[in-house]
């Protein structure tokens, strides 16, 4: 598990979304897939014009699930991106990454946990990581950006190097930050 | 409502796919899973044996990772009802290698034969239609069968969805390895990947 430093302090000047890019698109990235997320935006904005990769909407973040497994059969790396309402979801799909220890990403931008508007939020909020664990996952998390890029590039490498399947939790902390 | 067909799954699932060249196939969970394994097991064939309401996705990703093959995904009523949407997300995503085969027995046929929507009206071509799929058909008959395994060869303009009518039965199972990584691994070979 990652978590900040003690000592560690936001670092407001790092572009985290584009660093994000560089990192996946070096990882050999091909395919992304999504349901939206505000704190995703620029990072689906940038995948989205980039003719190399293939980016598909759903309509429930499981697709997603299965259309990095078909990936993996085709040769292909993916990532998903996805916010923590959208892991409960998800929940039955992943057998299919945990039986088949197919190689699996996926960005998981926090609602419900810091200064959160909508109680509607805070349920699945709670539930995110447990249940990720419960199915096989191995969870980590970040809360600054310093922290995210790095903690994306180790997730990375797990993932399409070791056949591991992966969430990566992007604190609300650090997505507040950001102006939507 | 609908009349029920007579026509044998096996006998069409066979038909469906004497020819099938280089085709790469994902099955969905149960019945079709055990009809492209009775058709002989092969290392470009992906037995699910769960993920309900994943196959034609896994066939979205491994079209779009291998544009130069054509992908089916064949599946049943139930398993594609508990993926509607992703007939949504295969129509904005136009991929013009995937097809699906819906083998629609009307009913979910694993758990004791209770009857599914498809034998209550709900069309799965019309759905795929208002989807922006670039052909849709329901075929009953062996012969149409054998057409529609001519036409799945042939290059689409965008994803297929075609449903075979068949008898609501279970014929004998035909059992695929339940080992996803050694079926994942042998896929993967074929196509010329190393497993990891």
């Amino acid at each position: 598990m990652h978590s900040p430093k003690p000592n560690s302090k936001p670092n407001p000047d790092i572009d985290w979304p584009s660093e994000l890019y560089r990192i996946l698109k070096a990882a050999d990235v091909k395919q992304m897939s999504y349901v939206p997320d505000a704190g995703h935006s620029q990072l689906i904005r940038l995948f989205s014009a980039d003719a190399d990769v293939n980016t598909n909407v759903l309509t429930t973040e499981e697709e997603g699930i299965a259309i990095a497994a078909g990936a993996w059969l085709g040769g292909q790396r993916s990532v998903l991106l996805m916010q923590s309402s959208g892991v409960g979801n998800c929940i039955n799909m992943l057998s299919l990454s945990a039986i088949g220890r197919f190689p699996l990403l996926m960005l998981v931008t926090m609602r419900g946990e810091w200064a959160e508007f909508n109680p509607w939020q805070v349920p699945m909020s709670r539930a995110t990581q447990p249940s990720l664990e419960a199915i096989g996952l191995k969870v980590m998390r970040a809360e600054t950006a310093d922290d995210l890029v790095e903690t994306v590039e180790s997730a990375a490498a797990l993932a399409y190097e070791s056949d591991q399947q992966i969430a990566v939790l992007i604190g609300q902390r650090l997505i507040g930050m950001k102006k939507w | 409502m609908t009349v029920e067909s007579q026509l044998d799954r096996r006998a069409a699932v066979a038909a469906l796919l004497k020819d099938r060249g280089d085709l790469l196939v994902v099955s969905g969970l149960g019945s079709p899973t055990y009809d492209l394994h009775a058709t002989g097991d092969r290392d470009d064939n992906f037995y699910l044996w769960g993920a309900m309401g994943g196959a034609a996705l896994i066939g979205l990703g491994l079209a779009q990772a291998q544009r130069g093959k054509r992908v089916l995904a064949l599946t049943g009523d139930g398993e594609q009802l508990m993926g509607l949407g992703g007939i949504a997300t295969i129509g904005v995503a136009q991929p013009r290698n995937l097809d699906i085969v819906v083998i629609d027995n009307q009913h979910f046929g694993e758990t004791g034969m209770q009857a599914s929507h498809t034998g209550r009206g709900v069309d799965l071509t019309a759905f795929a239609t208002a989807c922006g799929f670039a052909a849709t058909a329901t075929v009953r008959t062996l012969e149409e069968v054998q057409r529609l395994a001519g036409q799945i060869a042939e290059p689409a303009a965008g994803p297929r969805l075609f449903v075979i009518k068949v008898r609501a039965e279970n014929p004998p199972r035909s059992l695929p390895s339940r080992d996803a990584v050694f079926i994942k691994n042998r896929f993967r070979a074929h196509l010329g990947f190393a497993a990891a």
